[in-house]
């Protein structure tokens, strides 16, 4: 055999490239069969391979396997074609393999293609070239490719957005998205050009050799959190990511969260890497950004009624708390204070992690519940814990991960975030970075808010409208892919020092920092403790419940209607909903997301009609962005005439603008 | 070894006795005799020999709220050194456990409270997690303020730092700090002013309307973990306020009992001398209190 063969099976990297190449072409044999279905099971067990294969690259990365790169012949003027693997990438690489395979398995079962032969081929194929896509940005070394990646990220992920595209929604929603991701995309043009201009080639320079000092470097440095924040979600940049994630196929929905916008952040820390130092401004910019997008993200989620929507706002919350922990992380860099450097890392990951563990099972989950239920609104559900026990059960793990609560894994990644401010309360001369842990624990609050809502009024109570019959039951290989990232969430919890063990490398070969400086640094942290108050905690539910069982099962017990304090004919109709839930907190964190109300005015015999109009959902994109950009259109419109169709006319635009360009060159 | 058992049976019996002083207090207020110190113990007794009646539209969720609430908050009592004697468990962090066991509690007893269907539940679940939510706050600050002071990351070492030269040369912050948590503590224990805990049937209330449905066992174990935790969050509060140390282990538990006591007397004496809020003030009170905190914490930065 070819050694360059054998490399690919031999070589970490190489079983990397293999899974994405395996990844891009999963759809492709099912759009040369004819017969549905058959295609879509090829491209499921051609992703399992893929995800095993790139998983074998990925552990042997991280038991410190030797890395290489790649060179690939391409016939591009951009400089050498690089593809490597670093401990950073293999971060992002962990959950994208996962919510890569659950996602497939769980589409097979959502979107079955015998009954939806005409969506089969344009998911199953963008499917898997979202998911090499991805994996590809996070492997390129390359400016160009990673753009191409990049590009090909956003087109396949709009592609699959724009599945049902009847539904006027769904080609709202793709039409912001595909105008914010390319307005992004244009931005991180100018930050490639810059780099070139500073480098002198596409390649990616070596990590801490540009100079961070002078405006170039403050430019490069904000393009690169507009263009790959906009992708990541962050707080004034979002305005596209409700819409696109609620309107996309739910497994779609929960790539999306889960991972693109992971993907966006691992943008922001390979440019940060290239440059020697992080200037102090960029870090608080960064914190602030983060603490904002984390405050306003679950304020915003907390009031929304469609279910979907409501998980989509939660990821901008969650984008929040990590771009916050990356804030510290690199206040900490500017100042060379390690504590900083290492929790704030640290803390990060951890939550990226959980984040791309409990966010897809949530999204999963709520593919399920619309399947049953035919609807996204929260306010028409209740009662799904009886028709729906398993993904019940699956979506309460969920929540309370995403709470952060124990014996989950959530509250793992934010111990590092809250120790850190603690830590700079307790020791800074000026601790303004101690403000952190009030605001996260005000985030944690609302969180509960939101997911208590989310939890109880979806499963619990008796639903709200009569149910769509046809909507179909929970099919286990919807249930397979839940029940694992489920499951690593409780593990993660339970094995807190197992997870961190998945970050460490990661975090060492981010910072600089020595092995060892970090292990000293890491070791107060109560990791083991707390995994092991996580058992005690759970064994002692377990022993509590026992008891009381015994207690009641010796006594009588009755079954009845709920107390309606005196009223006898209850409704379900008369249950709280989810807007009055949101309500009162809404009156005090969003007060734009209360739905308007005016009372009737009583005249003299009889009440005037009342009106009750539930707010809007996308305030900015309406009321902001949307006029801006009309004003922006018209002051343009002009310019529109030399776009006029005629394609002779276009050629002699290329003609004069080469002409120009050959003119300019002698002057 | 002797001090820890006294340590475990003060914190498995003494919560009840609160609940007693503080309706005690209430009665010899309103110039009633009012019922014993020990009728909350009877009350528990009853109820755990009482039959159960569940609602129809009920799951497991209604079930497990009352166990997993009273394990969450027994694990976060755990954490507390009371008086002078260092918690049970005690780790670097382990404030962070705290918070987020009660966290954890909430999060059962309001799903519970929304799977009956009851909208006088659901209305309670509202209230709770939202006005939590602005205690949450305030908690940190103190326990920033206190990590501050305390040089110390845990909290143990925080609460038992408090001493007669601290509250001499920082005052001001002590008192600060005292008052925030007075408050935080009066407003998660669901306490006069923020909720009226003898109400069971107005539209205001708000820890009581959630365990409406509640009966038998389950309601003791929730009247049980309700008492434990004004216990726990009582005792962190003495601990701020309690500045002397004999060194003696008796005379330091008789010393703690005894604030204990005179703290419940303090809380039957808010509730005999105000009135509850009205809903729309609750908020605007605990962002004081937020702000008493925050400004300690600028107190000791500066």
């Amino acid at each position: 055999m070819d050694s360059a063969w054998c490399d690919l099976v031999i070589d970490p990297v190489g079983n990397l490239l293999v899974a994405v190449v395996l990844m891009a072409i999963s759809g492709m044999p099912g759009l040369l069969i004819r017969r549905p279905g058959v295609g879509q099971r090829l491209a499921v067990v051609v992703t399992l391979i893929a995800t095993l294969s790139g998983a074998a690259g990925v552990f042997r990365i991280l038991a410190g396997a030797a890395v290489s790169r790649y060179l690939v012949a391409w016939p591009l003027p951009f400089d050498g074609c690089e593809l490597a693997a670093d401990h950073l990438s293999v971060l992002f690489l962990m959950p994208l393999l996962l919510a890569t395979a659950c996602c497939a398995l769980y589409g097979r079962a959502y979107l079955p293609a015998e009954q939806h032969p005409a969506t089969e081929k344009r998911v199953t194929l963008f499917l898997g070239l979202l998911s090499a896509s991805m994996a590809l940005v996070l492997l390129a070394r390359n400016g160009v490719l990673l753009l191409l990646a990049w590009e090909l990220m956003a087109l396949s992920s709009w592609m699959l957005l724009t599945t049902d595209l009847r539904d006027a929604q769904v080609q709202r929603a793709g039409t912001v998205y595909l105008l914010a991701t390319h307005t992004g995309t244009m931005v991180l043009y100018l930050f490639f050009s810059l780099l070139h201009t500073q480098t002198g080639s596409f390649v990616f320079p070596a990590d801490h050799s540009i100079s961070s000092q002078g405006g170039i470097a403050a430019v490069m440095l904000l393009a690169a959190l507009i263009g790959f924040g906009a992708k990541a979600g962050i707080m004034p940049l979002h305005v596209w990511l409700p819409g696109a994630h609620a309107n996309a196929p739910s497994h779609v929905s929960a790539l999306m969260s889960g991972i693109m916008l992971k993907v966006g952040l691992y943008g922001i820390l390979r440019v940060v890497s290239f440059f020697q130092t992080v200037p102090l401004w960029f870090g608080w910019l960064v914190l602030l950004l983060g603490g904002v997008s984390a405050v306003v993200g679950i304020a915003l989620a907390a009031s929304q009624r469609d279910l979907k929507r409501l998980l989509a706002c939660s990821s901008i919350e969650n984008v929040g708390i990590i771009v916050l922990g990356l804030g510290m992380a690199f206040v900490g860099m500017a100042n060379t204070n390690h504590l900083l450097i290492v929790f704030g890392l640290t803390g990060a990951f951890l939550h990226l992690i959980n984040h791309a563990l409990f966010k897809p099972l949530l999204f999963l989950g709520s593919g399920v519940i619309i399947h049953a239920t035919g609807t996204r609104q929260i306010d028409q559900m209740g009662g799904l814990s009886r028709r729906l026990p398993g993904t019940g059960l699956l979506f309460l793990a969920g929540s309370l991960a995403i709470c952060g609560l124990p014996p989950f894994n959530g509250f793992v990644g934010e111990l590092f975030l809250y120790l850190a401010a603690f830590h700079e309360g307790m020791h800074a001369p000026l601790p303004f970075m101690a403000f952190t842990a009030p605001l996260l624990a005000v985030v944690g609050g609302i969180a509960i808010i939101t997911f208590v809502k989310l939890y109880g009024l979806l499963f619990l109570g008796t639903p709200r409208r009569p149910q769509s019959r046809h909507g179909h039951e929970e099919p286990a290989a919807m249930l397979v892919p839940m029940v694992v990232l489920a499951a690593f969430c409780l593990v993660g919890g339970i094995a807190a020092p197992l997870l961190a063990r998945l970050v460490i490398p990661a975090v060492t070969a981010y910072s600089g920092l020595g092995q060892s400086l970090i292990m000293e640094l890491v070791a107060p942290v109560p990791l083991l403790t707390v995994s092991i108050m996580n058992a005690v905690l759970l064994g002692g539910i377990l022993l509590i419940w026992l008891l009381w069982r015994q207690m009641v099962l010796r006594r009588p017990v009755a079954s009845t209607d709920t107390w309606g304090c005196g009223f006898l004919a209850p409704t379900a109709r008369m249950q709280y909903t989810g807007s009055a839930f949101a309500e009162l907190s809404g009156n005090i964190f969003d007060k734009s997301g209360t739905p308007s109300v005016r009372l009737a005015a009583l005249q003299p015999l009889f009440a005037a009609p009342s009106r009750f109009c539930p707010a809007a959902t996308e305030r900015m994109l309406d009321r902001l962005l949307i006029p801006a950009m009309t004003g922006v259109d018209w002051c343009f419109s002009w310019l529109r005439r030399m776009q006029n169709g005629h394609l002779y006319l276009y050629m002699l635009y290329i003609f004069i603008t080469l002409f120009a360009l050959m003119v300019w060159s002698y002057l | 070894m002797v001090s820890s058992v006294i340590h475990i049976v003060l914190l498995l019996v003494m919560p009840p006795l609160l609940l007693g002083v503080i309706n005690k207090t209430k009665a010899s207020f309103a110039g009633r005799q009012g019922a014993p110190i020990t009728q909350p113990y009877y009350d528990l007794a009853r109820l755990l020999r009482k039959g159960s009646v569940f609602s129809s539209t009920t799951t497991w969720v209604f079930r497990a709220g009352p166990v997993v609430t009273l394990a969450a908050t027994l694990l976060a009592a755990l954490l507390v050194p009371l008086g002078n004697h260092p918690a049970l468990i005690s780790f670097t962090g382990d404030m962070l456990l705290f918070a987020y066991l009660f966290g954890l509690a909430r999060f059962f007893t309001t799903s519970a409270a929304l799977d009956t269907g009851s909208p006088f539940e659901g209305m309670g679940a509202a209230r709770e997690v939202t006005y939590a939510c602005l205690v949450e706050p305030t908690l940190f600050f103190v326990l920033i303020t206190l990590a501050r002071m305390s040089k110390s990351l845990s909290l143990t070492p925080m609460f038992t730092y408090p001493s007669l030269p601290v509250w001499l040369s920082s005052g001001a912050v002590m008192l600060l700090l005292a008052n925030a948590l007075f408050i935080a503590l009066l407003a998660e224990n669901c306490r006069i002013p923020f909720d009226d805990p003898n109400t069971h049937l107005e539209l205001t209330m708000i820890h009581e309307v959630m365990v409406l449905d509640h009966s038998g066992p389950a309601f003791g174990m929730i009247l049980y973990g309700a008492a434990l935790k004004l216990f726990v969050l009582g005792a962190l509060f003495t601990n701020l306020i309690l500045p002397f140390k004999t060194g003696n282990m008796l005379l330091d538990w008789g010393i703690f009992i005894a604030a204990m006591v005179y703290l419940a007397v303090l809380i039957g004496l808010v509730e005999s001398v105000m009135a509850r809020l009205r809903l729309v003030r609750i908020p605007q009170l605990l962002v004081a209190a937020t702000i008493l905190s925050a400004f300690a914490m600028l107190l000791v930065v500066r």
